[in-house]
């Protein structure tokens, strides 16, 4: 009996001391979160969706990663646009990049899908399994390089034109860091920013490059070091690679993986984090500036508009801005550099207008020479080899040639700290 | 003060009709329980809820037929993970050696799919995943059998090492970093009367009798059952216990080398580190749930895959959490499992002494 009311005692002592703590620091005024610097693009559809319609959807995860949220959350949004009901819009999550994905879209054909549409790079070799059986199923295919070559009328790739998103982010970054060169934090040369990235593949390199070049275009004398996790999406793992950025001197932190190790790292290290598939406000609010992230419900609306009025729907699709393919979160006023808003408003009226280029080549060098033309493999095939030149005009033609990013050059003022294929 | 005394008594044999009451009773009670949760969650119609668990299952030819080939590679799993369960050599390792068994499969197809005759590249595919299934288990029974090394934790750490090895190779495989190999369908298993799975499916019926046969028929089976029972009675009548496990364990492997021939030739003509997709881990409850018996595990390997394709219907038809299937599922099994203890124990209550407190 003395134990346990000793027990109890202590619980409350805790409890009381708990209480105390909590009430001891008064919330600053907080500004939060602005509206997002790029204006929505509505969906529109010009065209009557017949009742008989069914779109089918394979999903590799379900809505616990991020990476399949944005999917579905795109698959709500066109729901709701074209009042689909629930029988004509067919959800299928957890398939696996097997066989099972090949089964998933013969069972849709089955429930009487006219479109079947996967999300996961390693789904392509089996949609094109089921495409070939199925012509008159339309097979449309998120981050897959094949649709171009393999010459099927009904296969297809999409992507969108995020290096754009990615450079919009690279502004704010930017910002940031001539605001903290400026209250004397650290010298214009220290300014060195940290990219965790997942593999060093063409995807990736052509995001962080993009978010490089966009810092550099207002802080010119910005570096940055990349550290690779070789997984898409593994918690502590990013978490490490952004607490090892830092110790290395990093002033701001940006991702390209799925998971929130990075900016959980940036929190309780009160260094900046600028995001990606979306905000990571709510558990970063102090260190949050902005997220770029790809919008799928654009393609949505395409893929269903050209199969309702019967025309072709193109082998590669690329979205950008304009189509609000890529789009960007709300900037974080407490953390974002004064102005930030208007300049991301005035760059993104610039990338309409085509007066920028992400990767223009008067903007960056490799080994210390300007590029003048290069060769991508862009034609996936068993050689593996450069095969497309896209360097013209003056600028790096990313996502023109198949929509899915090829820019895997290795520009100057950026270090990779390991590679993981 | 006076407690009631609590005991669990093993019971003689069940006769048969009583057995078969107890488990339909268990499932019964499973599905109610699961509609009420069901119903309380979601505030679906449970009725609904289990007729799209069934057209889930069965719903369309290719329902079945994707059904039965997953039946048939969970059922070549625990095939091989059983004789080693039988003689209490406790392989949790299927999952590597299904995944060394592919990764050999996937080598000969890319390396001789092009130069070697087709029946000729089928007896190397074969062998070549056999041997390597072989391998991943004997390493751990020759430990076992030599040194008396703890064979769970060794089987388990294969597990990690084949996985790393499937995406080292990978990363030789695949020149473009993507990680993702082309499926190579020509060179795959032969496709009997027009249907991709009727193989697969067939090899499996053929082998879950032979394993039968083997356990219960042959002297290999009777040895096993007494390694099993107690190493001290096998020693003492004269039996081999090494050679026994080492002999066992190549059994065991072979098998596994099979089903990762059939996932990788067979079904995906591809590999990727989740091939093999926990399946090594499940089949150890096939196994178990059937008691060792392979006839009794074409029912519960039936039973796991069933309710997994119904749980996966049943998120896409309701557009709900897979993890509301996950718990139907696993309340199922519960009963199940549960009623098992109930068949094999009965359970005495009566007032006991009195006692000083």
């Amino acid at each position: 009996m003395k134990k346990i009311l000793a027990v109890l005692l202590a619980a409350v002592m805790l409890f009381a001391l708990a209480a105390c703590g909590g009430s001891g620091n008064e919330d600053n005024e907080k500004l939060g979160m602005s509206e997002s610097p790029i204006a929505a693009v509505e969906l529109k559809a010009d065209y009557e969706v017949p009742a008989d319609f069914k779109i089918g959807f394979i999903c590799l995860h379900d809505e616990n990663s991020t990476y399949d949220l944005n999917f579905l959350n795109a698959v709500d949004k066109i729901q709701e646009a074209l009042k689909l009901t629930d029988e004509q819009v067919i959800v299928k999550v957890n398939v696996p990049e097997g066989n099972e994905c090949y089964v998933a879209a013969k069972d849709l054909v089955g429930e009487g899908c006219k479109i079947v549409f996967a999300n996961s790079f390693g789904h392509e070799d089996f949609m094109i399994q089921a495409a070939k059986e199925f012509p008159e199923v339309q097979f449309c295919h998120a981050t897959g390089t094949k649709a171009h070559t393999e010459g099927l009328d009904n296969y297809h790739n999409a992507f969108a034109s995020i290096y754009e998103g990615r450079f919009l982010a690279g502004v704010a970054a930017g910002l940031k860091l001539n605001e903290m060169i400026e209250a004397g934090k650290f010298t214009a040369e220290e300014a060195k920013m940290g990219y965790v990235g997942a593999y060093t593949y063409a995807e990736v390199i052509s995001g962080y490059t993009s978010f490089y070049l966009g810092a550099k275009s207002v802080c010119p004398t910005v570096t940055m070091d990349v550290q690779f996790t070789g997984s898409w999406y593994d918690a502590t793992e990013e978490k490490n690679a952004a607490e090892a950025l830092i110790a290395k001197d990093c002033k701001l932190i940006s991702q390209h993986a799925d998971s929130m190790g990075a900016p959980g790292a940036c929190e309780a290290a009160g260094i900046p984090n600028v995001s990606y598939n979306g905000s990571t406000y709510d558990s970063c609010y102090e260190t949050f500036i902005v997220s770029s992230a790809i919008n799928w419900a654009p393609y949505y609306n395409y893929i269903i508009g050209q199969v309702v009025k019967g025309e072709k729907i193109a082998a590669d699709w690329c979205g950008g801005i304009a189509e609000g393919s890529v789009v960007l979160t709300g900037i974080n006023q407490d953390v974002a550099a004064e102005g930030t808003f208007e300049k991301l408003q005035a760059t993104v009226e610039d990338l309409k207008a085509g007066k920028i280029k992400v990767f223009d080549t008067a903007n960056f060098t490799v080994g210390g020479e300007a590029v003048e033309n290069y060769k991508a493999d862009v034609d996936t095939d068993a050689a593996f080899e450069a095969d497309t030149e896209v360097v013209a005009d003056g600028f790096f033609h990313e996502s023109e040639y198949r929509s899915a990013p090829y820019f895997d050059l290795r520009i100057d003022g950026i270090t990779l700290l390991n590679e993981k294929f | 003060m006076n407690k009631l005394n609590i005991h669990i008594v093993k019971r003689d044999t069940v006769v048969w009709y009583k057995s078969f009451l107890v488990r339909a009773i268990a499932i019964i009670a499973s599905l109610l329980v699961s509609a009420v949760v069901i119903t309380l969650l979601t505030g679906k119609n449970p009725i609904e809820v289990y007729s799209s668990m069934i057209s889930g299952a069965f719903g369309s030819s290719l329902r079945i037929w994707s059904l039965f080939q997953n039946v048939a590679v969970l059922l070549c799993i625990a095939l091989a993970l059983t004789p080693a369960f039988k003689m209490k050599f406790w392989n949790c390792g299927g999952e590597g050696q299904v995944l060394v068994g592919g990764l050999a499969t996937v080598s000969v197809m890319m390396f001789l799919g092009d130069s070697l005759p087709y029946p000729v590249l089928l007896i190397v595919m074969v062998a070549a995943s056999v041997l390597a299934g072989i391998i991943w288990a004997v390493l751990p029974a020759i430990f076992k059998a030599k040194w008396n090394t703890n064979e769970t934790l060794f089987t388990l750490m294969m597990n990690y090492v084949a996985i790393q090895l499937v995406a080292f190779f990978l990363k030789y495989f695949v020149k473009s970093g993507s990680g993702i190999l082309t499926p190579m369908p020509e060179h795959g298993l032969p496709v009997i009367l027009n249907q991709p799975y009727l193989l697969n499916i067939i090899t499996v019926a053929v082998l879950t009798v032979l394993v039968y046969i083997y356990l219960k028929k042959t002297k290999h089976g009777y040895e096993i059952s007494v390694v099993g029972e107690s190493e001290n009675t096998a020693r003492y009548i004269g039996i081999n216990v090494p050679k026994v496990i080492i002999r066992t364990l190549i059994v065991s492997g072979a098998l596994c080398g099979i089903a990762g021939l059939i996932l990788v030739g067979g079904t995906n003509h591809t590999i990727s580190t989740t091939t093999a997709g926990g399946r090594g881990f499940t089949a150890i409850m096939v196994s178990w749930l059937a008691k060792f018996n392979p006839i009794y595990m074409v029912m519960t390997s039936f039973l796991i895959v069933f309710l997994e394709k119904g749980a996966g219907q049943v998120s896409t038809d309701f557009r709900l959490p897979v993890a509301i299937s996950d718990i139907v599922t696993g309340i199922i099994l519960f009963f199940i499992i549960g009623c098992e203890f109930f068949l094999q124990y009965k359970i005495l209550v009566s007032k006991g002494r009195k006692e000083n407190d």
